[in-house]
């Protein structure tokens, strides 16, 4: 059997995790340093209909269980179906989403299957001599990196938070194979059940989608201020993020915070203003592609990481910011 | 009733420096706390005390210093404890540490046996999340991972009812007993311990448990049953760039908004 590198396909209610193409995109990576095949495993009820589309991400094949029992996710079925598919086809490596339903999930395939998982991985790669999964992770609230591998048992197991990798791009003419398997369980093997689910809106907000992000921090010295902020965010087509001060000041709330405690993202454009740039920051937004940073302080640290520093008061520079963007767009039509 | 809190001591992570030459961390002087999101787990035990009554054993593993987790869950109402405390345990990972604590459940099961094990939903210094749903699983009980709280206990059917915090809302679930549960900060505040509860906790005996005091299978604890290895710790990287600093005393504003808007323009973001 051909060596296999696996990515689980996370969906809810029919809706994709992004993440999971981002596995598949580092999933290549790695499958073409093993000389492996990439899989996706795809786990919901009618799912079937949706199972062509990890393959325009990457995927060489896509395991299916489709079955009514897995119409919401359940930590004991969907560990059972993966636990069994495991087991018949015995990936090298398997890759989850360090979202709370992967958090969930992993921990229990890998007790089941009594093999290593490492959780939140900023950093994976194939070592050349070993050809073992290095993975690497920050402990310790981002103080420092951990490279950690898994000798023997198998499979290596790692999660991977959203927006740590990239996106790797759609390509709807690969072809692919899809395998379906069964599950082979009944309700009454559940211990849990759903009641309801309440959404909440103010939790659907994702700042890990956003494209640009205008952070502010501290220095931005008082909530009002902040719609200097959006009115930036606004002209650039992008939303507004915090640092963990901004958040405890109650300027904005959580679901905008960026770092360790808060969120990862990777947009385009990372725009902070007022923010010191503290580790526990950084470690959540230095994959942005581009880094412009406001602080009144030369020394602050948010300059070592970016790639245009400004040097002055956020609070003239942020306005002068949005005019000047403004222009150009006008000018560009 | 019968309630066991998982408890581990922590390095208290705002506290943790590294050693800029040897790349490792400087554990010396750094305070000890108790893991504040198991903290957590132990004020949603005490509530279900407070309100039905239950007898609540907390479970710590760790050196002989970690009896002060336990001591402190006892200050504020925790009923007793159990310190796992071997060198066969040291250096586990999550896989070997939820069996250690696993095999302790089930030896506190013969004579007492668990409707619910709470744990945090993680440990602030490896920020895994994984020993909870490691030991659920090998116990066999249902699941209750990120719960915010419980609004009902039927014991006729033996089912609880949790609220569970999700991405995009909450969900409610009904569970099976026994169950574990991990649980988030959002949840409770912790209640404070009374001085002479806290004296009285100081004072208390903390029953310490080394591996001959419960079934099991040694190669499966410490370093030698933790499939995952770590090959070597170091500080973060610098980033590997050579930032353009532009500064508002020497350069006019609309300079620098003008450049800093066209370099964006340049690498296509617009
Ligand atoms: C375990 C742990 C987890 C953490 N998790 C996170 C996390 O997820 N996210 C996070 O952000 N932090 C996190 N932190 C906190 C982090 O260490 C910092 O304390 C925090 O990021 C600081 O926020 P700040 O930069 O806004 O504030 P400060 O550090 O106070 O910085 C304010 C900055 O604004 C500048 N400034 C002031 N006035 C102006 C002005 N008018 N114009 C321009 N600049 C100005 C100042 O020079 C200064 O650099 C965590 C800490 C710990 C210990
Ligand atoms: N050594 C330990 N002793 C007691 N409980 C632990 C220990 N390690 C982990 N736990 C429990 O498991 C939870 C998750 O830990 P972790 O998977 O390490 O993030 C913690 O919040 C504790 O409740």
């Amino acid at each position: 059997m051909k060596k296999s590198v696996w990515i689980f396909i996370e969906q809810t209610d029919g809706k994709f995790n992004d993440v999971s193409w981002e596995l598949l995109g580092k999933g290549r990576e790695l499958a073409t340093a093993l000389d492996a095949e990439l899989c996706g495993v795809l786990l919901g009820h009618k799912v079937i209909e949706m199972a062509e589309e990890p393959v325009y991400y990457g995927a060489d094949k896509v395991f299916v269980i489709d079955d009514p029992l897995l119409e919401y996710y359940r930590t004991q079925p969907y560990a059972h179906g993966l636990v069994a598919l495991v087991k018949e086809y015995k990936p090298e490596v398997f890759l989850m989403g360090a979202t709370y339903l992967g958090r969930d999930l992993s921990g229990a395939v890998a007790t089941h299957l009594k093999t290593g998982l490492t959780a939140d991985c900023t950093v994976l790669n194939i070592d050349e001599e070993t050809k073992l999964l290095h993975q690497t992770r920050p402990a310790f609230g981002g103080n420092i990196m951990a490279t950690i591998y898994c000798a023997s048992a198998r499979p290596q197991m790692a999660t991977v938070r959203p927006r740590v990798m990239s996106m790797p791009d759609r390509d709807a003419s690969r072809k692919g194979q899809i395998i379906e398997a069964k599950l082979g369980l009944k309700e009454t093997d559940i211990s849990t059940r759903r009641v309801e689910f309440v959404c909440d809106p103010s939790t659907s907000f994702r700042i890990e989608d956003a494209q640009v992000i205008v952070a502010g921090g501290r220095g931005i010295g008082d909530g009002a201020n902040f719609k200097l902020l959006k009115e930036l965010a606004d002209v650039l087509g992008g939303v507004v993020g915090a640092s963990r001060a901004a958040v405890d000041a109650g300027w904005l709330d959580w679901s905008h915070q960026v770092g360790q405690t808060g969120h990862t993202v990777r947009p385009r454009l990372y725009i902070s203003a007022g923010i010191s740039g503290a580790i526990q920051h950084q470690v959540g937004m230095e994959g942005s592609d581009m880094i412009i940073a406001i602080n009144k302080d030369p020394d602050a640290s948010i300059f070592k990481i970016a790639d245009y520093g400004i040097v002055g008061d956020a609070l003239e520079i942020v306005p002068a910011l949005t005019e000047a963007f403004r222009k150009m767009k006008g000018e560009s039509g | 009733m019968h309630l066991v809190v998982c408890v581990k001591q922590v390095p208290d992570a705002t506290e943790v420096k590294v050693d800029p030459v040897k790349g490792t961390l400087v554990r010396q002087g750094v305070p000890s706390i108790a893991n504040p999101y198991d903290m957590h787990a132990l004020e949603m035990a005490l509530q279900l005390k407070d309100e039905h009554g239950a007898k609540i054993t907390v479970l710590s593993m760790g050196p002989p210093q970690a009896t002060d987790v336990i001591k402190r869950s006892i200050s504020i109402g925790a009923d007793d404890g159990r310190l796992l405390c071997d060198v066969a345990f040291a250096g586990s990972d999550t896989l070997a540490t939820s069996y250690i604590l696993s095999q302790a459940i089930k030896e506190i099961e013969k004579t007492d046996p668990v409707d619910i094990v709470f744990a945090g939903k993680m440990a602030i210094d490896g920020d895994t999340a994984q020993v909870g749903p490691g030991i659920a699983t090998r116990l066999g009980y249902s699941l209750v991972t990120y719960c915010l709280g419980i609004d009902g206990i039927d014991t006729g059917r033996s089912v609880i009812k949790a609220r569970r915090q999700l991405e995009g809302g909450c969900e409610v679930v009904e569970a099976d007993l026994p169950v574990l549960i991990t649980v988030v900060k959002e949840a409770n505040e912790v209640r404070y311990a009374s001085l002479p509860d806290l004296i009285k906790s100081i004072r208390s005996d903390v029953t310490v448990w080394n591996k001959e005091f419960f079934e099991l299978d040694i190669p499966q604890c410490g370093l030698k049953g933790s499939p995952t290895q770590v090959k070597k710790i170091f500080p973060p990287p610098p980033k590997d760039v050579t930032p353009e600093i532009m500064n508002t005393g020497e350069t006019g504003l609309d300079e620098i908004a003008n450049t800093v808007a066209e370099a964006v323009s340049k690498a296509g973001i617009l």
